[in-house]
């Protein structure tokens, strides 16, 4: 059996001198789509930040290798030039740089680092409007800065668009779903499943059900006190919708 | 004359002579009146609570000279280099000082605006300027107004008509130039809009050959009813120089001020920008950028005297400090007992990037009416390291992200001004003092 892309072993991590992460587990393989999901304070945003390189966070214990190479030894942007893409809660506007420069500068490290030429600016620009269309984007967004008085639909969006112009192998997306309406949520998750591909893994950080209502999930992960308390198909995620998060500890406290 | 101290009496020595105006009985008075106000006063001391932290020591120290007006030659070619590329607007070239009609687009004359130089209204109709100059700016605002005052014998006069936009901004282009000695200019401007006039004029000043020169400028604006002005002051004076410089507005109702003051040079800068809003309606911006490093001291004191009900102000001061740089923010905002409705926003954010830059910043309010809605809020701090993560995230390195969000930090003061050329010129300049600035460039 190949080695899973992600593999994620009794993963111990601190900020200050709160323990959030209490010796998590959790392998992803290439061509999966895994939902993490669990109540607020469970942990999971300070897994997908620390899956990004955030260092406000201390690991204590345990490894991540993404690809066969220790993940946690990389700086950020390493992560990002290896394939790693963390689609953020709260998107950062940044005045005056230019979204589209951005995203150009982000993928030429990227091909750089890869040994490729960078790409032809004609090819670019064909490619980002193609999907800028597909993600309901304005061609005005082409002169905007960076999430600039973006509505937070817009944000989130514009996180799912750089996702799919970088064309990441690791995709781990930290609540895309949250604060938006029935209609951006629809366009979202049809950004996501297009981006399903065997050769890439995408990581789904939810609160709430109702996205994988559009995304199909291969697992499902709960996640409770800074650990994966049950793992399951997509059918664990009706089962939390149905009878709540309490569900869970019940069980666990149970089988105690 | 007898004055408060050594330093007062040599520069009451140094600057006399003759002056256009000087027949004008009320020019005369005036001077006359400046002279002695200046003679009591002396340069401020930092016992002056407005001049806490800024030292005039270094200016006094110096012997400054009186520059000639026929001295106000330069090389053209030289000249339309300082020009911000792209602005296309109707410009007087000042040398030290005095207009230089030969560098200028000369007078400007038509049914919207006229434009004169200072020295042209004194010699030839000074009776107009009664009760205009000096009225505004308070001639013992500061030891410098009064020495302004008593000394400024060039500027301009800027007068728009009422019901009439001036289409092209009026850019006052001063250029302080070494000679054989520093020397010190006392450029005095003038603006009056009538009601519902509209302009946007530019101060300008640049310093050439390095000098260790004085300028200390005054300028004072009169808003009628309506009129709208948008008022830039570019200060980029030689490192070794000097600048004082002062805004004085009384506006009407209605009326809107927009102020931009960028000061990026000399080795001492302070800048007082004033204004006081005397009728309902009126409104004014302020926005300001400085940016400075070395051992560069920039000092900028603001007041906003809300005088009457319905009246609002915004005010935004950035900076961004390094080496052992100096920054001192002092933002009063009155607010008149009857004042209600006012609303008062404002805030100063400074970044320091390194250890020995410091920045003292205060806001001051005052205020006396009790329906009203004031703000301020003040920082100092370091990059964002969210905003840095986000960058890096992306695969962007982390010189090239703090560079990133210097510049971003700097744009939120730049992307307010309406000028396109000035804010290109100005994109560049900061993107040019940032580390990995050919790296920059490819994201803006």
């Amino acid at each position: 059996m190949t080695e899973p892309m992600l593999k994620i072993t009794n993963l111990h991590a601190r900020v200050e001198d709160a323990e959030i992460l209490r010796g998590l587990n959790l392998e992803v393989n290439a061509g999966e789509v895994h939902a993490i999901m669990g109540p607020n304070g469970s942990g999971k945003s300070t897994l997908a930040h620390i899956l990004a390189g955030r260092d406000d966070y201390e690991v204590t214990e345990g490894s991540v290798t993404y690809k066969g190479q220790d993940l946690l030894e990389m700086e950020p942007e390493e992560r990002a030039h290896e394939g790693v893409f963390l689609a953020f809660q709260y998107p950062v506007e940044i005045p005056g740089v230019n979204n589209v420069y951005l995203l150009k500068s982000a993928l030429n490290a990227k091909r750089k680092h890869q040994g490729l030429d960078e790409i032809d600016s004609v090819d670019f620009l064909t490619d980002v409007k193609q999907k800028m269309k597909l993600m309901g984007m304005d061609e005005s967004f082409l002169k905007r800065s960076v999430n600039e008085g973006f509505s937070g639909g817009e944000k989130k969006r514009n996180e799912v668009f750089q996702m799919m112009v970088l064309e990441p192998e690791l995709c781990v997306m930290d609540e895309t779903d949250s604060g938006l309406d029935i209609d951006a949520l629809k366009i979202v998750a049809k950004g996501v499943e297009q981006m399903r591909s065997p050769d890439r893994a995408i990581v789904l950080v939810t609160h709430y059900q109702r996205l994988l209502d559009h995304i199909q999930p291969d697992r499902v992960h709960v996640l409770a006190r800074g650990q994966v308390l049950k793992s399951g198909d997509k059918q664990l995620a009706h089962e939390l919708e149905e009878h709540g998060y309490d569900w869970i500890r019940y069980e666990e406290a149970e089988s105690a | 004359m007898k004055a408060v101290d050594d330093t007062a009496t040599r520069l009451l020595e140094r600057f006399q002579g003759e002056r256009p105006g000087d027949a004008s009985d009320w020019i005369a008075g005036l001077r006359r009146d400046a002279t002695a106000r200046f003679a009591e006063m002396g340069l401020p001391n930092q016992r002056i609570e407005d001049w806490k932290y800024t030292s005039t020591k270094a200016i006094a120290k110096r012997d400054f000279a009186r520059p000639d007006a026929a001295g106000a030659t330069a090389d053209a070619d030289r000249i339309e280099a300082l020009r911000i590329p792209g602005l296309d607007a109707h410009r007087l070239v000042f040398i030290n000082g005095h207009y230089a009609a030969a560098l200028s687009d000369g007078e400007m004359a038509d049914d919207a605006v006229r434009v004169r130089s200072l020295a042209q209204v004194l010699a030839e109709d000074p009776d107009a300027l009664k009760n205009r100059l000096a009225d505004a700016a308070p001639t013992d605002f500061s030891g410098f107004t009064a020495l302004n005052t008593a000394f400024a014998e060039d500027g301009a006069v800027i007068e728009i008509a009422a019901d009439r936009r001036v289409e092209r901004p009026i850019e006052l282009l001063f250029v302080s130039m070494a000679r054989d000695e520093p020397v010190a200019a006392h450029p005095r401007v003038l603006i009056d809009a009538a009601h519902h006039g509209e302009a946007t004029i530019i101060e300008h000043y640049v310093g050439m050959d390095d000098p260790q020169n004085l300028t200390n400028a005054v300028t004072e604006a009169r808003l009628a009813e309506g009129a709208r002005i948008a008022h830039y002051r570019v200060q980029r004076e030689s490192r070794k120089g000097f600048h004082i410089g002062s805004l004085h507005v009384n506006q009407a109702g209605n009326s809107r001020l927009e102020q931009h003051n960028v000061q990026i040079g000399a080795a001492l800068c302070r800048t007082d920008i004033n204004t006081a809003l005397n009728a309902e309606g009126a409104e004014t911006l302020y926005n300001g950028l400085y940016l400075v490093n070395g051992r560069q001291h920039v000092d900028t004191h603001t007041r906003i005297n809300h005088n009457k009900p319905n009246t609002t102000s915004e005010e935004a001061y950035r900076g961004i400090l390094d080496g052992h740089a100096r920054g001192v923010f002092n933002g009063r905002v009155y607010v008149a007992p009857h004042a209600q409705k006012t609303a008062a926003y404002q805030s100063n954010d400074n970044l320091l990037l390194s250890g020995k830059a410091e920045i003292d910043t205060k806001p001051e309010l005052e205020i006396y009416a009790d329906d009203v809605v004031c703000t301020h809020g003040a920082t100092v701090g370091q990059l964002d390291t969210q905003a840095l993560f986000y960058l890096r995230s992306r695969g962007v390195d982390l010189e090239t992200a703090r560079g990133l969000l210097l510049y971003a930090f700097a744009e939120a003061a730049i992307e307010r001004m309406s000028i396109e050329p000035l804010r290109d010129w100005l994109q560049g300049f900061v993107i040019d003092e940032l580390p990995h600035a050919e790296r920059l460039q490819e994201f803006v």
